[in-house]
This record gives C-alpha cells, sequence and structure tokens, in this order.
C-alpha cells in the first residue's frame, strides 16, 4: 500500500520539483551575469550545477526512484547506503583538515603564506567538515534508518529523501569553499553567508518533514525513543539556525551581510546558539544513535526506557538555558553568566543518567565487549560521553572558567566529546549498518575495527592529555606575576612553551586518521562483499556459568 | 510590550510552567500503568533486521 502512494507521490512531485530546479539554475545565471563578486559566481556554478544534476536525476532516474525489489518496497535503504558512503567520505576529509591545522600550529611555516591555506581558513573548514558535513551526514544517514526500522515503515517521499541528502552535500560545499575563498560571517559554527543559510534552511524544512511524515505512518504504536531525540534535534537546530543568522546582505548578488544583531546581544545569541548546536547537534543527534544502536548491538533492550525519557526531558530542558557560560567576564551581565554556569551545572543529572542507561543496558551482556569490536567502539564512546560532560560542567564554573578560559583545555575538552563521543558512536552505527544496508553477512573484518578502536583511542588519549597539560600550562601562565606586580610572561613566551603539546596533539590527531583510513578500507571491503579469514573471538566455554545462561 | 513585563511574566508564570510540565513528564515516565507499553516499547530496535 505504501508502494501504490510512492509511485503516485512521485508521478506528482516530479514536474514541480523539475520546476523549481529549472527556476532555480535560472536564478543562479541571473545572478551570476549580474554581480560584481567572483566568489558569487563560483558558487552559482555549485547551485548551477546541483540544479542540473537533479534535473538530469529526475528525467533519467525515473524507474530508480521507484522502490522495486522486495526489500526496497519495504524500506528505503537506498538513501541511506549513499549517506554512509559520504559520511565515510568527509570524516576523512575533516580529521585530515584537522591534522593539517595542527601541524600548522606545530610548525607555522606550513601556512604557506597563502591566503588560501592559511590557519584562519583552514580552521573552520576543519571544523564544519568533522560537525557539519561528517556529524551532519552521519545524523541525517542513521536518523533515516532508525526511523524507518522502529516505526517499521518505509521512509516518507521519493524524491524528498534524496533532496534532504544531496541538498544538505551542497550546503556543505558552497560553505567549505567559501571559507578558502574568504567568505565568512564570523559567527563560530555559523561561518557559512546568507544564501547558503538559506539555502539550509530549505533543506532542514524538508528533512523535517520527511521525518515527521514518517513517524506520522508508523506502524507500532510507540514513537521509540530515538526518534524523540532526532527530532528534537532537527527542531532545534532549525531554530538556532533561523535565529542566529538573521541577517541582511549587502546586496542580492554579493556574499556578504549584516547579523541583525549587535553588542552583547550579538554574542548572547551566538552562544545561545552555539552551546546548543552542542546540545541538539552533538549530544541529542548522537544520543539517538546511541539509544538504537547499543541496544540493538548488545541484542538487548535498553537498561531503563523510563530513565530515557526522563532523560530526554530533563536534557530538552536544561540544555537551552547553558549558553552563556561562553560569555563569562564579558559585559553579559553577571546573573545571566551565572544562570548559565548553573544550568551547566545541573546538566550533570541528565548526561550522567543517559550515561548509566547506555552502559547498564549491557548488564549481563558484558561478555561481548570481549567478542565484539564495534559494540567496544559504542560503549567507549558512551564512556567518553560521561567524561566529557563531567568536565564541561567544571569548566563552565566561573572560578575554574577564569583559568581555562581561551585556552587549549577548552581545544582538548571539546576533542574527548567530539573524538571520543561523537565520532566513536559514529564508528560503530557505520560498523553496524554497513553490513545491514548491503545485506552482507559480517563485516569484512572484525580484527580490523579492533585494530581501529586501539589506534584510535590512543590518539584520542595523546590529544586530550596533551591538551589539558599545555591548557593549564597556558592559563597558569598567562596569570603569572613577579613581585612587581609585572606580568611575568609575554605571549610569545607562552607560544613557545606550547609547541611540545602541539607536536604530541598532532601526532595523536594522525593516528585518528590512520583509524579512519583502516575502517573506510574495511567498509569499502565489506561493500564488495568480502569477507577476510580470520578467526572470530568465540564465546568460552565456561562450565561453571552454564546454568546462569 | 516591556522587556519588564515579559521578563517578570517569564519569571513567575513561566517558571510554574515548566515546573509543572516537568513533573507530568516524570509522572508519565514513572507511572505503574505505563510499565508494559514501556516494555514493549523498549524492544522496538531488537524487532527489525
Amino acid at each position: 500500500m505504501t508502494e501504490s502512494n510512492d509511485h503516485r507521490g512521485n508521478g506528482a512531485m516530479r514536474y514541480p520539483v523539475g520546476a523549481a530546479l529549472a527556476g532555480g539554475a535560472l536564478l543562479c545565471i541571473f545572478i551570476m551575469a549580474r554581480t560584481a563578486d567572483p566568489v558569487m559566481i563560483v558558487h552559482g556554478f555549485l547551485f548551477l550545477a546541483f540544479c542540473a544534476g537533479g534535473i538530469y536525476f529526475l528525467v533519467r532516474r525515473t524507474h530508480a526512484l521507484a522502490p522495486e525489489g522486495a526489500a526496497d518496497a519495504t524500506y528505503n535503504d537506498a538513501v541511506t547506503r549513499t549517506g554512509v558512503i559520504i559520511s565515510m567520505f568527509w570524516g576523512i576529509a575533516g580529521f585530515l583538515a584537522g591534522l593539517a591545522i595542527a601541524l600548522q600550529l606545530s610548525f607555522p611555516a606550513l601556512n604557506f603564506d597563502l591566503p588560501w591555506t592559511n590557519f584562519g581558513r583552514l580552521r573552520p573548514l576543519h571544523t564544519s567538515a568533522v560537525i557539519f558535513a561528517f556529524g551532519g551526514n552521519v545524523l541525517i544517514t542513521t536518523s533515516f534508518h532508525v526511523v524507518q526500522r522502529t516505526c517499521r515503515t518505509r521512509l516518507a517521499g521519493v524524491i524528498a529523501p534524496w533532496f534532504v541528502l544531496w541538498g544538505y552535500n551542497l550546503f556543505i560545499v558552497v560553505a567549505a569553499s567559501g571559507y578558502l575563498l574568504g567568505v565568512t560571517q564570523s559567527k563560530e559554527y555559523a561561518e557559512p553567508e546568507w544564501y547558503a543559510d538559506l539555502w539550509l534552511t530549505l533543506v532542514w524544512v524538508t528533512y523535517l518533514l520527511v521525518f515527521l511524515a514518517t513517524v506520522w505512518r508508523r506502524r507500532e504504536p510507540h514513537i521509540y525513543v530515538a526518534n524523540w531525540f532526532y527530532l528534537a534535534f532537527i527542531v532545534t537546530v532549525a531554530m538556532l539556525h533561523i535565529v542566529n543568522n538573521l541577517a541582511v546582505p549587502v546586496s542580492w548578488t554579493e556574499t556578504k551581510s549584516y547579523s541583525l544583531f549587535a553588542g552583547v546581544q550579538d554574542a548572547l545569541t551566538q552562544w545561545w546558539y552555539g552551546h546548543n548546536a552542542v546540545g541538539f547537534f552533538l549530544t541529542a543527534g548522537f544520543l539517538g544513535i546511541m539509544y538504537y544502536f547499543v541496544p540493538k548491538q548488545a541484542q538487548r533492550p535498553v537498561y531503563s526506557y523510563r530513565l530515557s525519557i526522563i532523560h530526554f526531558w530533563s536534557l530538552i530542558f536544561l540544555y537551552i538555558w547553558a549558553g552563556p557560560h561562553h560569555l563569562h567576564y564579558t559585559a553579559l551581565p553577571q546573573w545571566s553568566q551565572t544562570l548559565g554556569m548553573t544550568f551547566s551545572i545541573m546538566l550533570w543529572m541528565p548526561s550522567w543518567g543517559g550515561m548509566i542507561n547506555g552502559l547498564m543496558t549491557l548488564s549481563g551482556a558484558w561478555d561481548k565487549l570481549r567478542t565484539d569490536p564495534v559494540l567496544r567502539m559504542l560503549v567507549a564512546s558512551v564512556a567518553f560521553y560521561g567524561m566529557s560532560t563531567f568536565e564541561g560542567p567544571v569548566m563552565a564554573i566561573r572560578a575554574v572558567n577564569s583559568l581555562s578560559h581561551y585556552t587549549d583545555w577548552t581545544i582538548g575538552h571539546v576533542h574527548s566529546g567530539a573524538l571520543g563521543w561523537v565520532a566513536f558512536v559514529s564508528f560503530g552505527a557505520l560498523y553496524a549498518l554497513t553490513p545491514i544496508l548491503w545485506k552482507r553477512q559480517r563485516l569484512y573484518s572484525l580484527h580490523l575495527v579492533s585494530v581501529h578502536f586501539w589506534i584510535a583511542s590512543i590518539g584520542i588519549v595523546l590529544y586530550i592529555t596533551a591538551m589539558w597539560v599545555s591548557g593549564i600550562l597556558q592559563g597558569l601562565m598567562w596569570r603569572a606575576y613577579d613581585s612587581m606586580g609585572f606580568l611575568e610572561y609575554s605571549f610569545v613566551e607562552t607560544v613557545a612553551a606550547m609547541h611540545p603539546f602541539y607536536v604530541i596533539r598532532a601526532g595523536g590527531g594522525a593516528l585518528f586518521v590512520v583509524g579512519a583510513l583502516i575502517m573506510a578500507y574495511n567498509l569499502w571491503r565489506t561493500v564488495r562483499g568480502d569477507l577476510r579469514n580470520e578467526a572470530l573471538p568465540t564465546v568460552r566455554p565456561n562450565p561453571a556459568m552454564a546454568p546462569a545462561e | 510590550m516591556l522587556y519588564e513585563n515579559v521578563a517578570s511574566f517569564a519569571a513567575t508564570y513561566g517558571l510554574v510552567y515548566f515546573i509543572i510540565l516537568f513533573a507530568v513528564v516524570v509522572a508519565y515516565a514513572l507511572w505503574p500503568g505505563n510499565k508494559s507499553k514501556f516494555d514493549q516499547a523498549a524492544r522496538l530496535p531488537l524487532k527489525e533486521d
């Protein structure tokens, strides 16, 4: 029944979508003809290529859009398969960009004295590539998979899911190329300019509609908790994105725009956005992954479903207020800073409640950690989630922040969350998804998953310990006074003191990149259908334990 | 609509509204009658594939 709906939906939607793409192409040509801004011409070509590709897709691939095989008549796995490949690509690109800027900080000659390759332009390229390109594609892919499986219905829409996936990636390419060419609105984690923001809004609203429509036609009475987390992620990111990017372009044919906000209002809006991007993009979305893939991989229901509901709502109620802790000792009113700090401390409760819920799901199945390296990766990610959500509130305390703010400690904290939690849970989900989506018996090699796990873990440990030491050293050197009341160190002395730690950090980053390359190889061989001839870890028979089984 | 009015509304009715809403959520999660429903829901990831 859903199949026939899809057919009708396809027939009906092809023409308006095609017309919109044609109109978009004309608009691109018009803007490119009128603009004096060279970057606008580059971006005009990118949008034009998207419109042309879209029209080609609609005309040539009509049959591919309709569900064919028996399995695809049930679930739309084609879009999630594409998402897995795109995610892996952006992961490696983002980690490499991170390694490049880590090496630039260690050896400044690597800036090459070129505008396109200097740290200031490559740094947003790295952050956007890992958070939005890698993380975002993992979230879109896993959310499309999880919502179909837990609602036991096919993904809503025929063209719409493809539009979400490719449209989102067009946004990524426009943003990334803009950074390298010097286009930015200078808001951290929201650097893309107004036209990219408008495009993302269109894509994101479509994403919300696809997700909601799929939940709407579910064949289960209950909406599984992972979908609540995904939905909170989609809705909140839409709200944050729209408000923080309210801006007036200089003209319709130029890249530059001016924010609607100024001064401390701008700062608060930016960090309301910035911290909730952490809370709803990097936390709520990936908790959706945790609540589906940890139980799935452990083959046990989540430890406490009740706790998951309380986890969800307390996270939603608290996170949205924590942003002002980014603005301690600024022009922001003191009460507002204290409010942000207090809510950050309160976040310990839902964060640790969620971590306990994830870890205790393995209760009675801990032996699987020895035999299943994918589960080991997922569980390590939950442990890192607990660790970085403990560290974050500590750093939000005003007195601690006076030492930690503007130092490398912040960078270390972010990476214990980003590498340990977000990347590991994503790796676990991609490892779990690939054999399912390509209908393979298992991954090409579990041994290589284990190698990836250890290499990446050592990389993370090197990274975060180097940044702890260097951050605290930096903070202490900045506040050191001599007996005459003068600052003891010049700024450049603190920079020189950082050098060995920057080299160690780059080493940790290199290990993380190597791990991801091993993963990409493993997934590629899995997709090809190869199986590595290896002794799979088995459960050691223990006669004394037999009755408990 | 002055800032003071909005702020005082948020600090009184807004606060009470959020606390009641959260209490309702916790009651819903812990309500004994919902247990079997939640036990079923918790098994959803294990059903397919």
